[in-house]
């Protein structure tokens, strides 16, 4: 399997060294230190406004860093100008030169190395036909679609084959439909040509569908770094596990530690859950529960030992292949489950109002401290 | 339905009217007017030329005087190597000068749009100050700075840099002054708008795909600026062709430039079909540059540009 950042012994390809960056007194980037490997499909994930984009930017050579350091390969970064970075960016707005052809755009990278014409032209082909642009080498930006401009400033920014590829909202402005076919193609991009590719996204669905690593950040710090699958699972704070999909969380204090998971006693009642080994009898926590992984019944369960509260159903959302229940517990507390429709026809709907028994696992929720 | 759309419709046809029937009355019929007296004779009467038409006679009045229009006005354009100095004269005063602006407006234009989005009101206003001082009198302070003893040679003199006080009066130079000075706005703020629209990421860009900052002044900001300089060309261009105060005032009285020579024969000659023969034969050099611009932008246009 492929996981680098796992490795002690494997070399960053980019590596962030205490890196900040402040405007005037808003700080954009706090102290972030960051390593991504060659190979990687590494995603930026955070709200708008959380430094992501200027973390991009630093790496870019658009922005200096006021602190810490940034390292290729082992080298320096820093202090090298944009234009002899070996990185290239593509730009959310794509920034194709409308006084430029497609063909121009696309060449204008290679033409600043002046190669000779004949491999320029031979290139340009190449790059066009990969993102299926052949026809429209002699349109202006102007008089293409959205959609085919992002395929622009995709080649433009492909074909230097930069070691690094910086990808800054690239989908936004895409509707939904095409953009998710184009993470897909993203992806098969990636893996072919073996490069590495730093995304920007505000948009977590993304970021879990293309990256094989997610940096979450917010106010210019990176809050987790890790898998898509660990992120989701097992965030470290409740700020990440409310960005990242849904959750229910419930406040409590810790009663005990046990070998089938931590106590926590909370207005829920007794919950039980799978905890970090830093928790200790007292201490305020919070339950984490995803709401696909709570069954809700008509009947309470008949065996013991699982987590289970009572309620009422106070609203029901149906999306077609989930159905989303809000349930109101008896002591007032609002939790969510997610339940797939699996068949078409169910022989005893659950209800508004009904009255119903939430259960879940005690691996299926988590102790969150922070 | 359709008579509700009938009846906006010729209201919107009314309002599209009124810039041609402006263009009517105020371009064409004065111009079909100087052409009809470019046609005609001259004659010691007021007004000094023969009048061609005679409305009351009707027809035949039309028909006899077609019969009494002549080209002779515009074979004294071309026999008299006076016009045709004077033409040259001002196309290259016009050409020299324009270039000069282009110079001097593009630089004032580009640190105009690149100062900080605070100041630029105030530079903008600064561009547009002189305006408020009328240009007869700007003319006047020029005739005071250049003349022997005036502000410039004084202060050539104290610097050291001549020791006699050349003569910039009455000399092409002091009309190139006299122009560059009166017409910088024109030049500047048309490349000014181009330069501040444009998007900066552009040259981001640019700098990500390997072109440092000079480069992509030359293939990106420069390139992109041309619809500016081009129109501010063509604003300066025309009206500098056809200048009479500035050559008047500061130039020497050996080469008239043709807005000269055309006074000339309207007031001192009172030749009034000459003098219109010449704005005739003006009017149709300065439509070729704009006719040629226009292809060019329908051209650009057409190739999907």
């Amino acid at each position: 399997m492929f996981a680098p950042w796992a490795d002690p012994a494997a070399r960053p390809l980019v590596r962030f060294d205490g890196v900040s960056k402040r405007f005037g007194t808003a700080t954009a980037v706090e102290r972030v230190s960051l390593d991504i490997f060659s190979g990687e499909f590494f995603a930026l994930l955070g709200p708008s406004g959380c430094g992501k984009t200027t973390l991009l930017r630093l790496l870019a050579g658009l922005e200096m860093p006021d602190d810490g350091r940034i390292l290729l390969d082992g080298a320096e970064l820093t202090t090298v100008p944009p234009y002899r970075r070996p990185i290239n960016l593509m730009f959310q707005s794509y920034a194709l030169f409308p006084h430029l052809t497609v063909e121009g755009n696309v060449a204008f990278g290679l033409k600043q190395e002046a190669l000779p014409k004949a491999e320029i032209a031979s290139r340009v082909d190449e790059m066009l036909a990969l993102v299926r642009l052949e026809g429209f080498a002699k349109r202006k930006p102007q008089h293409l679609s959205g959609g085919q401009r992002q395929r622009v400033a995709l080649a433009r920014s492909l074909i230097k084959r930069p070691r690094v590829l910086l990808l800054d909202e690239p989908l936004a402005a895409l509707d939904k439909k095409l953009r998710s076919e184009t993470q897909f193609e993203l992806m098969q991009l990636q893996e072919s040509l073996g490069l590495t590719f730093v995304i920007v996204t505000h948009d977590q669905q993304e970021a879990m569908t293309v990256a094989g690593r997610i940096a979450v950040m917010d106010h210019g710090r990176l809050v987790q770094v890790a898998t898509p699958q660990e992120i989701y699972e097992r965030p470290t704070s409740r700020w990440v596990a409310d960005f990242i999909g849904e959750i229910n969380l419930i406040e409590g204090s810790v009663i005990e530690m046990g070998r089938s998971g931590t106590v926590v006693a909370s207005a829920a009642g007794r919950l039980r859950a799978l905890s970090p080994a830093d928790v200790k009898a007292g201490d305020v926590v919070w339950v984490a529960l995803r709401p696909e992984k709570v069954r809700i019944a008509h009947e309470p369960p008949p065996v013991e030992g699982e987590n289970c509260v009572a309620g009422q159903v106070a609203d029901i959302g149906y999306l077609g292949d989930l159905s989303i229940y809000k349930v109101r517990l008896d002591n007032g507390i609002i939790m969510k489950t997610a339940v797939a429709n699996v068949t078409r026809l169910v022989e005893r709907p659950i209800n508004w109002d009904d009255r119903v028994w939430l259960t879940w696992s005690s691996e299926a929720a988590m102790v969150l401290t922070r | 339905m359709s008579k509700l759309e009938a009846q906006r419709s010729w209201g919107e046809r009314l309002i599209l009217l009124v810039p041609y029937l402006w263009l009517a009355a105020f371009f064409l019929v004065p111009f079909l007017i100087v052409l009809k007296i470019s046609l005609s004779h001259t004659a010691v009467a007021q007004p000094p030329y023969t009048p061609v038409f005679d409305v009351a006679a009707g027809w035949s009045g039309v028909i006899r005087a077609l019969s009494t229009l002549s080209l002779e006005n515009y074979a004294l354009l071309g026999s008299d190597s006076l016009y045709l100095a004077s033409y040259i004269k001002s196309l290259e005063i016009a050409a020299g000068s324009t270039l000069l602006l282009l110079l001097i407006g593009f630089p004032i234009a580009y640190g105009m749009a690149r100062a900080p989005r605070r100041w630029q009101p105030v530079v903008f206003v600064l561009v547009v100050l002189p305006f408020w001082t009328s240009f007869l009198i700007r003319i006047y302070a020029w005739i005071n700075i250049l003349q022997r003893d005036g502000l410039l040679n004084q202060l050539l003199l104290a610097l050291r840099i001549v020791d006699e006080p050349p003569a910039w009066l009455s000399t092409d130079t002091a009309v190139y002054i006299g122009i560059v000075y009166s017409y910088l706005p024109f030049m500047v703020l048309p490349i000014y708008a181009t330069l501040e629209k444009m998007d900066e990421t552009l040259l981001e860009a640019a700098a990500d795909l390997g072109c440092p900052n000079w480069k992509a002044f030359w293939l990106v900001t420069l390139p992109l600026s041309r619809p500016g300089m081009v129109a501010g060309a063509l604003l300066c261009f025309i009206p500098i062709v056809g200048e009479f105060v500035i050559p008047d005032l500061l130039g020497s009285s050996q080469t008239m430039m043709i807005g000269q020579t055309l006074w000339a024969e309207f007031f001192a000659n009172r030749d009034w079909p000459v003098a219109s023969a010449v704005a005739v034969v003006l009017l149709c050099l300065l439509v070729v540059p704009i006719v040629i611009y226009e292809q060019v932008q329908t051209r650009d246009l057409a190739r999907g540009g």
